[in-house]
């Protein structure tokens, strides 16, 4: 009760939902017969493909190079061919060009390596190597990371933090990460700490993933005392937090471990830290010492519906329904989401493929998705909760009303509105079952128009 | 393999599981135990008045759902509460058609007319009981005395005829004396002992004498994290300063912080009336400012107004201000916080 671990206020505690998966260890999926890779990791900001339809590609082979500050990298998750560039179905539900490629059968797992990047190389040196690698933020947001580096290079950064608090119910991936490749991610950290010219970073994890924290501890005490070829020489922490959800936000976690208050609207750089998740610290790390680029991500899948849940290594590109094919998917399945189930998107179709910043496939059964429609909704009977929960300090109950009554300008400039990260906590804890978020988002997308 | 269509919904994919029906059941769960000693302490009279208050406030909310062809709202269980609350408030020897007469007004005018649950500016419970004060002052402020046949008889006064005066015995003179414990304090300055007080075996409203049982209930409810723990720690914090404040110049009657708490209505008003949701305040500060001024104003009036106690119209008039306060009172923005324990 008075636990005294760095923390923030606020938050809820949904039921974790980790046994499942928690202790199987990450394995390698197999290629899929079609992997069909969008040229947009972000938003509508398209790489500029550099192979053309027939023609053979390995496994870690360059297909698209950035075209602007925020496209990404992209290599071939497998060796094969390459059928087509066309549009393919995306969890945004509209069609986004994408590389289809298509295995042949013998491909293996060995990927084609480049030059590794020196952990003594200049900043810059690093960042490029970091965009050659096609590296993004793989906690979800898929934020290309060079892009952030780029954005924090005139700037003072003093310590970054690695993100390992995974929050969201039912994620395993970034605990197995720490605890199977602690080795990449340090290493990852360090090429973070060369890249954002840092003197420390802070890796943040939760307290029920204590393992993690050990591996993680120990593989920071086999290094040599100075690190990264800094001056003064980095130091490298890890620090536990107790459990409860959104901490895994960039800025609540900023909040909760270093005390910053990163301003409304503002980004992390502005209190002289950048954020970085452990995954892709791991990617990171693995791909810039041996010069290989982003081909596979680590992901959960998991919950009622899927057969065998487990951690699985997947390259990019696999469609969803070969995904849960494999994994074997029960009759019983009602809804799969991508991501945790605070945050995660519903998916309509089963033929959007793994991107890198799917960081979980949930399926439920009826069971779980009844639990909310048969929620009888009431009006708002103003019990507090949802103040009470909000880690960004707005009035969810009062935007909510301002929401029914579709006064959108209210509440963005009254009310914060755009601080909103739509975390939803506000729905978790509302007594009445009122879409809270739901409709923030809602009001949200009419204010952008 | 998928059999079905996949359902779309947008997140949060989870719900913490509480829901409005679940507060209503532990609020009335709370307000138990004080019942049950009413039952004990008041005998069959208190048992008929809570009975006859829920049962007429459910059936007022359905009744007006039906008129305004909606579905029913009772399911909630708001209007269980609703009437618990309200009977709790009434002298035990009322005459259950002035309960019937209140328990309509307060679901019926001081809840439904305003839009139902959640749209209720002041709690419905006090305004059922404030109709009644102002119509019928007498039978309000008459207290019967606890009699040893309470539980095979009632006063003559309970089966009153509709319009009809009620009819009190004069005779029971065994039992508790009449006066209550503040009507006592307030016109010979006499304190009654604070055991009694605190157990609640004192002459009062029905379900309002056990400070204990009140305490417990609401402490219950605290622990469930139904309740606003700042609103009745304000309430009760304001009250006992300000009664040492004022017994500091004040000659004429002890003002005894204990006695203050225990006695009349406001355990019951500070636990479970001031604490109603709809009507306090949405923010942890805002709560605050609600419970001390609701403090202050129970002492002033319990202090030097007209009646000997305040509590309800405290409440009433903290309702009234609570969306004020909502107005002014934010929570602080995330940016601007700072941490004390920053490292």
């Amino acid at each position: 009760m008075f636990d005294r671990r760095p923390s923030f206020r606020h938050g809820v505690h949904p039921p974790a939902a980790k046994e499942e998966t928690r202790d199987r260890p990450i394995h390698q999926f197999p290629f899929a017969p079609v992997l069909m890779l969008p040229l947009a990791t972000l938003g509508d900001h398209a790489a500029k493909p550099v192979v053309v339809a027939g023609q053979e590609v390995e496994r870690g082979e360059l297909i698209a190079e950035p075209d602007d500050p925020l496209s990404v990298t992209m290599h071939a998750p497998a060796t094969g061919c390459v059928r087509r560039i066309a549009p393919a179905p995306t969890i945004q539900g509209k069609m986004q060009p994408a590389i289809f490629i298509e295995p042949f059968t013998a491909s293996t797992q060995a990927i084609v390596a480049g030059t590794a990047c020196d952990l003594s190389a200049s900043q810059d040196q690093v960042i490029a190597a970091i965009r050659g690698a096609g590296a993004v933020g793989l906690g979800g947001a898929a934020f290309p990371t060079h892009a952030k580096l780029q954005a924090a290079r005139d700037r003072v950064v003093d310590v970054i933090l690695i993100n390992g608090a995974e929050c969201e119910p039912y994620l395993t991936t970034d605990y197995r990460v720490m605890l199977e490749h602690a080795d990449d991610v340090v290493t990852g950290i360090r090429y973070l700490l060369r890249a954002s010219g840092a003197s420390r970073a802070v890796v943040a994890i939760e307290a029920d993933k204590a393992a993690a924290a050990h591996r993680m501890t120990a593989a920071i005490a086999e290094l040599p005392s100075v690190v990264a070829g800094g001056n003064p020489p980095a130091a490298i922490d890890v620090e536990r937090l107790p459990v409860k959800y959104p901490q895994g936000a960039e800025k609540i976690l900023i909040a909760a471990v270093l005390g910053r208050q990163v301003p409304s609207r503002g980004l992390p750089i502005d209190v002289g830290t950048l954020c970085f998740n452990v995954a892709s610290a791991a990617e990171i790390g693995r791909c810039l010492s041996t010069g290989t680029g982003l081909v596979d991500r680590v992901l959960t899948v998991g919950g009622p519906a899927v057969e065998r849940p487990g951690n699985y290594r997947v390259p990019l590109g696999t469609p969803l329904r070969f995904l849960l094919e494999t994994v074997g998917l029960t009759d019983e399945a009602a809804m799969v989401f991508l991501g945790g189930p605070m945050m995660g998107q519903a998916v309509s179709s089963l033929e959007i493929p793994i991107g890198k910043g799917t960081t979980g496939v949930i399926a439920v059964t009826p069971a779980q998705t009844a639990a909310i429609d048969r929620q009888r909704r009431h009006p708002c009977i103003r019990c507090g909760y949802c103040v009470d929960a909000c880690p960004m300090f707005l009035n969810p109950a009062q935007l909510g009303l301002l929401a029914q009554q579709q006064r959108f300008q209210s509440m963005a400039s009254d009310h914060h509105l755009m601080d909103c990260f739509e975390c939803g906590c506000c729905s978790y804890v509302c007594p009445s079952h009122i879409p809270l978020v739901q409709q923030f988002r809602v009001a949200k997308a009419a204010l952008r128009k | 393999m998928l059999k079905r269509t996949l359902q779309l919904r947008t997140s949060p994919h989870l719900h913490s599981g509480t829901s409005v029906e679940a507060i209503m059941f532990h609020v009335a769960l709370a307000t138990l135990p004080a019942c049950a000693f009413a039952v004990y302490h008041f005998g069959l009279a208190a048992l008929l008045v809570l009975s006859v208050s829920v049962i007429t406030c459910v059936l007022t909310e359905h009744v007006v759902c039906h008129c305004r062809r909606q579905p029913t709202t009772v399911a909630d269980g708001a209007a269980i509460v609703t009437g618990l609350l309200y009977g709790m408030t009434l002298p035990p020897s009322l005459p259950l058609w002035m309960v019937v007469l209140g328990a309509i007004v307060a679901v019926g005018v001081g809840k439904m007319l305003f839009g139902g649950l959640g749209a209720n500016p002041f709690n419905p419970a006090l305004v059922g009981r404030a109709f009644l004060q102002t119509a019928f002052p007498l039978a309000m402020t008459t207290w019967s005395s606890t009699a040893s046949d309470r539980f095979t008889s009632v006063s003559r006064s309970t089966f009153t005829w509709p319009l009809m005066r009620p009819d009190y015995d004069p005779s029971s003179t065994d039992g508790i004396s009449g006066a209550t414990a503040l009507g006592l304090w307030k016109s010979e300055g006499t304190l009654l002992p604070l055991p009694d007080l605190f157990w609640g075996t004192v002459p009062g409203c029905v379900g309002e004498t056990s400070a204990a049982l009140l305490l417990l209930g609401g402490l219950y409810l605290i622990a469930r994290g139904m309740m606003s723990w700042r609103i009745p720690l304000a309430i009760l914090t304001t009250v006992a300063v300000g009664s040492l404040l004022v017994d500091q110049f004040e000659s004429e009657r002890r003002f005894d912080p204990l006695t203050m708490w225990f006695s009349g209505g406001l355990m019951l008003g500070a636990m479970f009336m001031a604490t109603d949701m709809v009507g306090s305040p949405l923010t942890g500060w805002g709560c605050v400012l609600y419970g001390v001024g609701i403090g202050a104003l129970v002492l002033i009036i319990r202090g030097w107004g007209g009646m000997p106690e305040g509590v309800m119209y405290a409440i009433l008039l903290g309702n009234a201000v609570s969306p004020l306060i909502d107005r002014y009172i934010h929570p602080r923005l995330f940016e601007t916080r700072q941490r004390s324990a920053a490292r």
